[in-house]
C-alpha cells in the first residue's frame, strides 16, 4: 500500500489506523459517547457489562465514556502544547540562524541553561508557584519544549541560510520575516514534521504524568493520567480498573512512535556494511 | 588534556550557578507578588504579612538570592514553610534513597542493555533485530506508570513475589533493601534499558560503515570479532554519552516511579510539596535535581574526552 508515494510497512499501517481512530473518537466524543461526561451510572468499580464494556470507575462512571472524555482532553491539551511550542521554537530558532549575532548567543545561552534543568523538575517548580490551571500548564510545558525545538530549527536555519537563494532574497532586499517563512522554512518542512510526531508523543505523556502524580489537569475534568490516578487503589483488589486509561495512552504513544519511526526510514540510507556494497 | 578537563568541570561549575539564579528567579521574581500567587484564595491581608516575614520578601532580590545561595552551599537549604522541618534534615536521607534506587536500577540496566544492543548489531537484519527493534519502540513509548502497574499486577498481587509498596526504613539490611526496592529498579530498568539499545545498536552500525572495518572484513575476520574488537571501542564515544543522558533521566524518572511505589526518596518529596505549595522545599529540591543532572552531564563530557585520543587535543 502506498501513502504519500512511499511504502507502508505493516507496523506503520497499524500505527496509522490507530491514530486516525483516536483522533476521530476524540473529535466526535460528545456525539458518540454513551453516557454524559460525569453521570454516574453503576457501583464502584463494577464489573465489565454489556451496559459498561469496561466497567465503572472509582464513583460509578463509565469508564468508555471518562476514556473517551479524558483522551479528547489529553490530546486536545497535547496538541496545543506541540503547537505553542513550535510557533514559539522555529520563530526563535530561525531568526538566531539568520539574523546571528547577539541575538543568536543570548538564544543559545538561554536555551542550554533551560535545558540544564530536567523538564519534569523545572515544569514542578513552576506549577508549584502558579498553580496547576490549564493556561499555565500549556504555556509553562510549551516554553519548556520549545528549547529543543529551537536547536533543531537553528541547525536547520544554519545550514540554509548560506543557500543561494537565500542570498538572492537577502540581495533584493526582501525582509527578514520574507527569508525566514518564504525561504527557510519550506525547506525545512521534512525534519520538522517528524519532529512534530515526536514531540507530540513526548508531551502527551508528560501530561498524562504530570496529572498521574496529581499536578496536572485537575478534576472534574476527564483526563487520562488523572484517571490512572483516581482508579490506582482498584488494583489492590486485583481489579483493572486503572489499566484501561493506561493502555490508551499506551496505545496511542506506541501508534505516533510507529508512524513517525516510517517517516524517518523514508529518508534513512541503509546502514552497516551493506551500504558499501 | 587535564586543561580541557579542568575546562569542563568550570563549565559545569557555571552552568550550575546559572541554574541556581534560574531556579531563584523562577521561583520568587517571576510570579511578582510570590504571596499572593502562592496563598491564592488563602490571601487574606494577615496571611500575606506572615508570608512575606517567613519568606523575607521584604529584602531586596540581589540580597535574597545570595542569602539563599550562600546558605545551600553551607548545607542549610532552610526551613519549610509548611511544617517548619529543617529542609537539609529531610532531604538528605531521601537523596541517598533515590541514589540507591537509580543506581540499582543503572547497575542491571547499563550491562543489559549495552550487551544486546552489540549482539543486535550482529545480527542486524535478521528477524531477532527486527523483532528487537519493534519491542524497544514499544519500550520507550509505554508511560512509566503504566510499566509499573503491570509489574505491580503481575508480579506483586497475582505471584505474590514482590511487595506491591517499596518500603524502606532506617535500620533494614541490605539484602531488606535489595528485596523491597526490586520492582521499581526493574520499572526503571526497562524504561531506560531500550532507548541506550537502540542506541548502542545504531552507534555501532554507523561505525560499520568506515574503511577500516571494511579492511577487516577483507582480511577475513568474522563479523563478531570486527564488531567486538574493532566498531566497538570506536562507538564507545556517543554510547557513554548515552549512558549518561539516561542516567541522568533515570534520576528523573524516578519522581513518577517514587509515586506509584509510594517509595519515600526526593522525587515524592518534592512532588508533595508542589502539591503543598511549599516554595522552599521547592527550590531546594530543584536545585539538587539540576546539581545532579548537571554533573552527570559534565561526567559525560569528561568521559568522552577520555576515551576517544583525538579530542584530546585543543584546536
Amino acid at each position: 500500500m502506498k501513502l504519500f508515494g512511499h511504502r507502508l510497512t505493516a507496523s506503520a499501517a497499524f500505527g496509522a489506523v490507530v491514530v486516525s481512530l483516536f483522533m476521530a473518537i476524540s473529535l466526535f466524543t460528545p456525539w458518540l459517547a454513551p453516557y454524559a461526561e460525569s453521570a454516574s451510572v453503576g457501583g464502584t468499580w463494577d464489573e465489565p457489562s454489556v451496559k459498561m464494556i469496561f466497567g465503572a470507575d472509582q464513583i460509578g462512571r463509565d469508564m468508555l465514556t471518562r476514556m473517551m472524555y479524558g483522551s479528547r482532553m489529553t490530546i486536545g491539551v497535547a496538541l496545543a502544547i506541540t503547537a505553542l511550542s513550535f510557533l514559539i521554537g522555529i520563530l526563535t530558532g530561525l531568526v538566531s540562524a539568520v539574523v546571528g549575532g547577539w541575538v543568536d548567543i543570548f538564544f543559545t545561552r538561554l536555551v542550554d541553561v533551560m535545558l540544564s534543568i530536567p523538564s519534569l523538575i523545572f515544569a514542578l517548580i513552576i506549577l508549584g508557584v502558579f498553580g496547576s490551571s490549564i493556561p499555565v500548564l500549556i504555556l509553562t510545558i510549551a516554553v519548556l519544549d520549545s528549547t529543543r525545538v529551537f536547536r533543531l530549527s537553528r541547525a536547520l536555519g544554519m545550514n540554509l541560510t548560506v543557500m543561494e537563494y537565500v542570498e538572492a532574497a537577502r540581495l533584493r532586499g526582501e525582509g527578514l520575516w520574507w527569508v525566514i517563512t518564504r525561504e527557510i522554512l519550506p525547506n525545512a518542512r521534512a525534519p520538522l514534521v517528524s519532529e512534530f510526531g515526536l514531540r507530540f508523543c513526548f508531551n502527551f505523556l508528560f501530561i498524562a504524568g504530570l496529572s498521574f502524580l496529581g499536578l496536572g489537569i485537575q478534576p472534574p475534568y476527564a483526563d487520562l493520567g488523572g484517571m490512572v490516578r483516581e482508579n490506582a487503589a482498584a488494583i489492590n483488589f486485583g481489579m483493572m480498573a486503572p489499566i484501561y486509561p493506561a493502555t490508551a495512552i499506551a496505545l496511542l504513544t506506541v501508534s505516533v512512535n510507529l508512524v513517525v519511526d516510517w517517516m524517518l526510514s523514508i529518508d534513512a540510507r541503509p546502514s552497516g556494511a551493506q551500504a558499501e556494497l | 588534556m587535564a586543561k580541557l578537563i579542568v575546562n569542563r568541570l568550570f563549565l559545569g561549575l557555571l552552568t550550575l550557578f546559572a541554574v541556581s539564579v534560574l531556579i531563584f528567579v523562577c521561583t520568587q521574581i517571576l510570579p511578582g507578588d510570590v504571596a499572593s500567587a502562592v496563598l491564592g484564595q488563602g490571601a487574606t491581608p494577615e496571611a500575606l504579612v506572615i508570608f512575606r516575614r517567613e519568606l523575607g520578601l521584604d529584602l531586596p532580590p540581589q540580597t535574597r538570592y545570595w542569602n539563599w545561595l550562600s546558605g545551600a552551599l553551607q548545607g542549610d537549604l532552610g526551613v519549610a514553610l509548611t511544617n517548619k522541618r529543617v529542609i537539609m534534615d529531610d532531604l538528605l536521607p531521601r537523596l541517598r534513597n533515590t541514589l540507591f534506587l537509580a543506581g540499582y536500577a543503572a547497575l542491571v540496566a547499563i550491562p543489559l542493555s549495552v550487551g544486546l544492543g552489540v549482539l543486535a548489531a550482529i545480527n542486524e537484519g535478521k528477524l531477532t533485530d527486527r523483532l528487537s527493534n519493534v519491542l524497544t519502540l514499544i519500550a520507550i513509548s509505554l508511560p512509566e506508570f503504566f510499566v509499573a502497574y503491570l509489574l505491580i499486577i503481575f508480579f506483586a498481587v497475582n505471584f505474590q513475589w514482590f511487595p506491591p509498596l517499596a518500603m524502606v526504613s532506617k535500620g533494614m539490611t541490605f539484602g531488606e533493601r535489595i528485596f523491597q526496592t526490586t520492582l521499581p529498579a526493574i520499572t526503571l530498568t526497562l524504561l531506560v534499558a531500550a532507548h541506550m539499545l537502540r542506541m548502542t545498536r545504531s552507534s555501532v552500525l554507523s561505525v560499520m560503515s568506515t574503511p577500516y572495518i571494511e579492511m577487516a572484513f577483507l582480511k577475513g575476520a568474522r563479523r563478531k570479532r570486527v564488531i567486538v574488537r574493532h566498531a566497538l571501542p570506536n562507538a564507545a564515544a556517543p554510547i557513554i554519552t548515552v549512558v549518561a543522558l539516561n542516567m541522568a533521566y533515570l534520576v528523573v524518572g524516578v519522581v513518577v516511579i517514587e509515586s506509584v511505589f509510594v517509595y519515600p526518596g526526593l522525587g515524592q518529596y518534592m512532588v508533595d510539596a508542589v502539591a503543598k505549595r511549599d516554595v522552599p522545599v521547592i527550590q531546594a529540591c530543584g536545585l539538587t535535581f539540576a546539581t545532579v543532572f548537571v554533573a552527570l552531564n559534565t561526567l559525560a563530557d569528561i568521559l568522552v574526552i577520555l576515551v576517544n585520543p583525538r579530542l584530546r587535543q585543543q584546536d
